[in-house]
């Protein structure tokens, strides 16, 4: 079953430098349980796309359904949960009442938010950080926080925009690892933006190659990794050999310039 | 304090007093030889018209060892400063305790004292604050939410704050007192037309202070603006908002004082214009001090709110 599906999707910004093709007749089918990665450079039309998904940009040609709905009928529904780059916690909340702040907005039950809490922030394996604010934590538990935020509301879909960009390689590693985990657990469907290949071929089910100026896509790559994943599986033939076809259609991305 | 910010503070405040102490030489020249010449002494030029033709520092250098009076002369052009010292502790403890007025043998403060005064004052800053604070906060709600206010009330906000207030004030006092509103309401009108406005900036600036990716995250929930205000944009408001208050609180004690210069009924701005009228400049000079105490505190008042707040918010 697809739960999300774009057909011939086109977006232009009107800049004052004039038009600017954000996204060039982009399709792309994701189905229930996949795990996605768009990869590309940057202005490959890469977060754009995620954002089209999440409802906050909207296209200017072309269909796009989420769940069998529009990108705004299903943000209001809730549908899905999304990471930004930066975690964004906010400073006043402790990480528990940060991550029952959608829960407040959604209008849960205060014994169903601290239930909830509870639930996602052991997830996540933050459980005992509850209530500490974030500033006494590391980058990387704020980011898993803000995950657990994300998560926190159960919506099927679980969007990240470079959620582990600004981290360093070794914490990185280990919320990859991590984010199987949780993807393995929850069986969600998640969309992850990356310009790292590695993590793109670490991590999917199915990668998405794009290219900038117009942002398109160049290539889907259907991972033939199996679903568990140590960490040392990318140094085997099969997954340098994944790696090496995204690297190729990187560069055909480019050639075309 | 640690003594580490004491040491340069207390630095700072020496200098000042030795500087003042020195400059009370040249400014009180011609009053101290003139006291000398009544006393009989011989100074030069031995007559006060013939001095009045002589700049200070020539009299400073043609009289050097005469002018050891410089620094206790009545109804000095600057007074020491342990006769602004001796003026204070006489307009408030000394009149408090031992005076026919006051409180000890009265019950209520003596309206010779400056205790009495700074009360007036307080009132009125205090009032004045709280309304244009208020009136402040709402504006910039304002301002954040709707464009056309934004467009419209901002330019008028900054021009009201080009007009000096010392012309302004006498007219809302006489507009207000001849449509028969006295007391402490034109002074604190007053006081909340300079408090506003660095309210209205500083909360502006706040409500904005949430970046783009926070205000999407809270559109992916799908809430309402009002939950947006309540849960992001008004508690990071919170720190631009006390910066604000602390310099609206300093504004509105100026204004206050610069409401009771054409009233004269009470408050450190009457006291600071009688002192002027009868030329007790020590007068003067005690109650710009207890004023400046009086704003010290007041802003140390917020800055405690400040801190008690935002501890518990968790943000300091």
């Amino acid at each position: 079953m697809s739960v999300i599906e774009a057909k011939g999707l086109n977006l232009t910004f009107q800049t004052n430098d004039g038009p600017v093709q954000a996204l060039r007749d982009v399709n792309l089918t994701i189905e229930k349980g996949d795990f996605v990665s768009f990869i590309g450079p940057s202005g490959c039309g890469k977060t754009t796309f995620l954002r089209c998904i999440a409802g906050l940009e909207h296209p200017t040609g072309g269909t796009l359904s989420v769940n069998g709905m529009t990108p705004d009928e299903a943000r209001m529904a809730r549908a899905y949960g999304y990471v930004f780059q930066a975690a964004g916690l906010y400073p006043w909340r402790t990480i528990g009442r940060n991550v029952a702040l959608p829960l407040e907005i959604m209008g849960y039950s205060k014994a169903e938010q601290a239930e909830r809490v509870k639930k996602t922030l052991d997830l996540v394996d933050l459980a005992g950080f509850e209530k500490k604010f974030p500033w006494q934590l590391s980058g990387g538990m704020q980011q898993r926080a803000s995950i657990a935020r994300a998560l926190a509301f159960d919506a099927d879909i679980l969007l990240m925009d470079e959620p582990f960009g600004a981290l360093d390689e070794i914490v990185r590693d280990k919320l990859n690892e991590e984010v199987l985990k949780l993807w393995a657990r929850t069986e969600k469907t998640i969309g992850f933006v990356t310009h790292s290949i590695p993590e793109a071929v670490y991590l999917s089910t199915k990668i998405v190659v794009m290219s900038p100026r117009p942002g398109r896509i160049t290539d889907v790559i259907e991972s033939t990794l199996p679903k568990e994943r140590p960490l040392d599986i990318r140094d085997s033939a099969e997954f340098i050999a994944i790696a090496h076809r995204v690297r190729e259609g990187l560069r055909a991305g480019h050639v075309d310039d | 304090m640690s003594m580490t910010k004491a040491g340069p503070i207390l630095t700072v405040v020496l200098a000042i007093i030795a500087l003042w102490y020195f400059a009370c030489i040249p400014m009180n020249v011609q009053e101290t030889l003139t006291n000398i010449e009544r006393a009989g002494g011989v100074v030069t030029p031995e007559t006060a018209k013939d001095r009045a033709e002589i700049g200070r520092w020539s009299l400073v250098l043609q009289n050097l060892d005469a002018l050891g009076g410089s620094w206790s002369v009545e109804r000095a052009r600057l007074p020491s400063p342990h006769q602004v010292i001796k003026e204070i502790y006489v307009s408030t403890w000394d009149e408090e305790v031992n005076g026919r007025r006051g409180i000890v043998k009265s019950g209520s403060f003596s309206n010779r004292s400056l205790i009495y005064h700074a009360g007036v004052t307080m009132g009125a800053t205090v009032v004045g604050f709280i309304i244009g604070a208020g009136f402040g906060i709402l504006l910039a709600v304002g301002i954040v939410y709707s464009p056309t206010m934004d467009r419209s009330v901002m330019p008028w906000a900054i021009v009201s704050q080009t007009i000096p207030i010392v012309a302004l004030a006498p007219m809302i006092i006489v507009v207000l007192y001849s449509v028969g509103i006295g007391g402490v309401i034109p002074k604190a009108v007053i006081s909340a037309y300079l408090s506003f406005f660095p309210v209205v900036v500083g909360m502006v600036k706040g409500l904005r202070s949430p970046d783009h990716m926070q205000l999407d995250l809270l559109r992916t929930y799908n809430a309402s603006p009002s939950q947006g205000f309540w849960k992001l944009r008004l508690p990071a408001s919170m720190p631009f908002l006390f910066a604000s208050l602390k310099i609206g609180i300093a504004a509105s004690l100026v204004g206050a004082i610069v409401g009771e210069l054409p009233v004269q009924r009470g408050g450190l701005g009457a006291r600071m214009l009688s002192g002027s009228y009868y030329g007790q400049t020590d007068q003067i000079w005690a109650a710009l001090f207890i004023a400046a105490l009086l704003a010290a505190g007041m802003v140390a008042m917020i800055g405690w709110i400040e801190s008690q707040t935002l501890r518990r918010m968790g943000m300091a």
